[in-house]
């Protein structure tokens, strides 16, 4: 693979993680509007350890999601209380204030950035980001899962079926918290370099519409919604500022066409009936 | 007394924050949309003006084009997400959706700026460069102070419009419940663009009064000034033009003063943090909950 199409695949693992780290939120409703902070947390957590402490990658990585774990878990609670315009507000403010805390310490090197010491290579990133999806597929056909889409449709019917919600919510911003931390750690050792200014809202922004228009009934529309747009720019050859003028083209004309995203639940029961369909004919048969 | 100095540019920065701000709160009161397009709008309205002003045109009548522009621009928007959702799921707050499209036409309106415009930051041949008017030992804008003074005038315009008015009354019946609005004989798809076009205009004489006073212009200008003023809006209560009011003066003073006893790195700090905490502990705002809708959330 050239250098060119493994800096892509490299940037669509880090666009992929992280679009799940959005999804899990959205999956139960929630929408998050501060992945970036998340993903600051991770990537500057991972590039400390590696570069002041001098821990090895397969410690880094694991230390920076939880650690932003944790982070997602404490501020779940105030964060929680808020719900619609107010949660994407609240989210928002969070990764603003993150931003705003990095660039101002001194030890991570304020606005200059900092470095990173631990190089990850696609064979690291490749199939952390492939555990990262088949983590997501299986939790969604969980029990667990299966209260996230409830808390999702009806609050207040899910709870009266036994649905613990606030767990279910807590939960879910507390994994995506853990999954950003991941992606972070994936920027910071793939890029070997950890600059603020690139966790800003435009990626917040970014990673929130693959999701959306991904489509959040299924575990694989985030997937589907990072690759189709990370891979669309490389296919069209015109000039950058013209490509995202297509990428909201295409966003608006969604909401227009098909508002509940890419891939539906019954686009992947049709899906899967297909094969299902053709095996019962082959028993019919004989 | 240069504390006194700095109160006043505060008050004077505030004042774009406080038109902006409206803007938000009133599609969120009206519509129960947080509409991503505004900073769009007041960022096309400045460099709309630019590029007339570069093919020839006197800067007042550019001017007015950049708020035309923007005007239009919203009008735009509403066909493609409030009426077409409505049309289409009879109802348009439900969902994220809006919102989502929003995000779109952002992203569609500062390319293509970028594109037809350039991504340099310019500078607004504005006519009033050492207009100044000294108070004893202060230093006053004279077209800040106008602007502010525009600012608060247009907006208790749009406030006595929305109580007195028959169109006022239709904007808060169907902030209400725009299905009992209709039964009613509001016809809520004449009635809304209003809402669109008030936007419109609230963010592009915004981005005029930004243009002719700081002249610094470039295709992210409204981000920032948009940042503020959400601010300024959660601050003030979502849905209470009163409350965007002092909350845009509020975030204003608190952006100057923080910049001058903590330097311009930190200044987010404070804002976003007071923000969210507004919003985790008193969601209804600073002042109580006198929102024009009937608080959807």
């Amino acid at each position: 693979m050239s250098g060119y199409w493994t800096g892509i695949v490299a940037i669509l693992c880090f666009n992929i993680v992280v679009a799940y780290s959005v999804f899990l939120p959205a999956a139960a409703g929630q929408l998050n509007l501060g992945a970036a902070g998340f993903v600051a947390i991770g990537a500057y957590t991972s590039g400390y350890l590696s570069t002041d402490v001098g821990l090895a990658m397969w410690l880094t990585i694991p230390i920076a999601a939880l650690a932003t774990g944790a982070v997602a878990f404490l501020i779940s609670f105030p964060m929680l209380r808020t719900r619609g315009v107010y949660m994407v507000l609240a989210t928002l403010a969070f990764a603003e204030i993150v931003q705003g805390i990095y660039i101002n310490l001194e030890i991570f090197g304020a606005a200059a950035g900092y470095p990173v010491a631990a190089f990850a290579e696609l064979d690291i990133i490749a199939p952390i980001t492939i555990l990262v999806i088949l983590f997501v597929v299986f939790l969604m056909a969980t029990r667990f899962g299966l209260s996230m889409r409830a808390v999702h449709d009806d609050e207040r019917v899910a709870s009266l079926f036994g649905v613990n919600t606030r767990m279910t919510k807590v939960a879910a911003f507390t994994l995506g918290g853990v999954i950003a931390g991941i992606g972070g750690a994936i920027w910071a050792h793939q890029f070997n370099y950890v600059e603020i200014q690139h966790f800003n809202i435009l990626l917040s922004t970014f990673v929130l519409l693959y999701v959306l228009i991904g489509g959040t009934q299924t575990p694989y529309g985030p997937l589907v919604g990072a690759v189709f747009f990370t891979l669309l720019p490389e296919f069209l050859r015109v000039s950058n500022e013209w490509r995202f003028v297509i990428f909201g083209v295409i966003i608006v004309l969604m909401m227009v066409v098909r508002p509940e995203g890419l891939v539906t639940r019954t686009l992947v029961e049709r899906f899967y009936g297909l094969f299902w369909r053709r095996g019962r004919t082959a028993v019919a048969d004989r | 007394m240069l504390i006194l100095q700095q109160l006043i540019s505060g008050l004077m920065i505030g004042g774009i924050y406080v038109m902006v701000a409206v803007a938000f709160t009133l599609t969120i009161g009206m519509l129960n949309f947080l509409n991503f397009t505004i900073p769009a709008l007041f960022m096309l309205s400045g460099m709309v003006a630019w590029g007339l002003t570069t093919v020839g045109v006197h800067w007042a009548l550019a001017l007015l084009g950049g708020v035309a522009t923007a005007t239009f621009a919203s009008l735009i928007v509403e066909r493609f997400t409030y009426r077409y959702m409505r049309v289409r799921y009879g109802d348009a707050t439900e969902h994220a959706l809006p919102l989502v499209s929003s995000l779109g036409f952002l992203i569609i309106f500062e390319h293509l700026v970028l594109v037809i415009l350039g991504s340099d930051p310019q500078r607004f041949p504005t006519p009033f460069t050492s207009a100044d008017f000294h108070l004893g030992k202060l230093i006053i804008g004279i077209p800040q102070l106008v602007s502010l003074v525009l600012a608060l005038a247009i907006v208790w315009g749009l406030s006595i419009m929305l109580k007195r008015t028959r169109v006022g009354r239709a904007l808060r019946s169907i902030a209400e419940n725009p299905d009992a609005a209709t039964l009613m004989g509001v016809s809520v798809n004449y009635i809304v663009p209003i809402v669109f076009v008030i936007t419109g205009l609230m963010a592009g004489i915004a981005g005029m009064l930004f243009t002719l006073n700081y002249a610094d212009i470039n295709a992210y200008m409204g981000d920032n000034v948009a940042a503020k003023a959400i601010a300024g809006m959660v601050i003030g209560g979502l849905g209470n033009i009163w409350g965007a009011i002092a909350g845009g003066l509020i975030v204003g003073l608190t952006e100057v003063m923080a910049i001058h006893f903590f330097g311009a790195d930190i200044v987010k700090i404070p804002i976003w943090g007071l923000l969210l905490l507004i919003l985790l502990v008193r969601p209804s705002g600073l002042f109580g909950h006198t929102a024009i809708g009937k608080g959807k959330f």
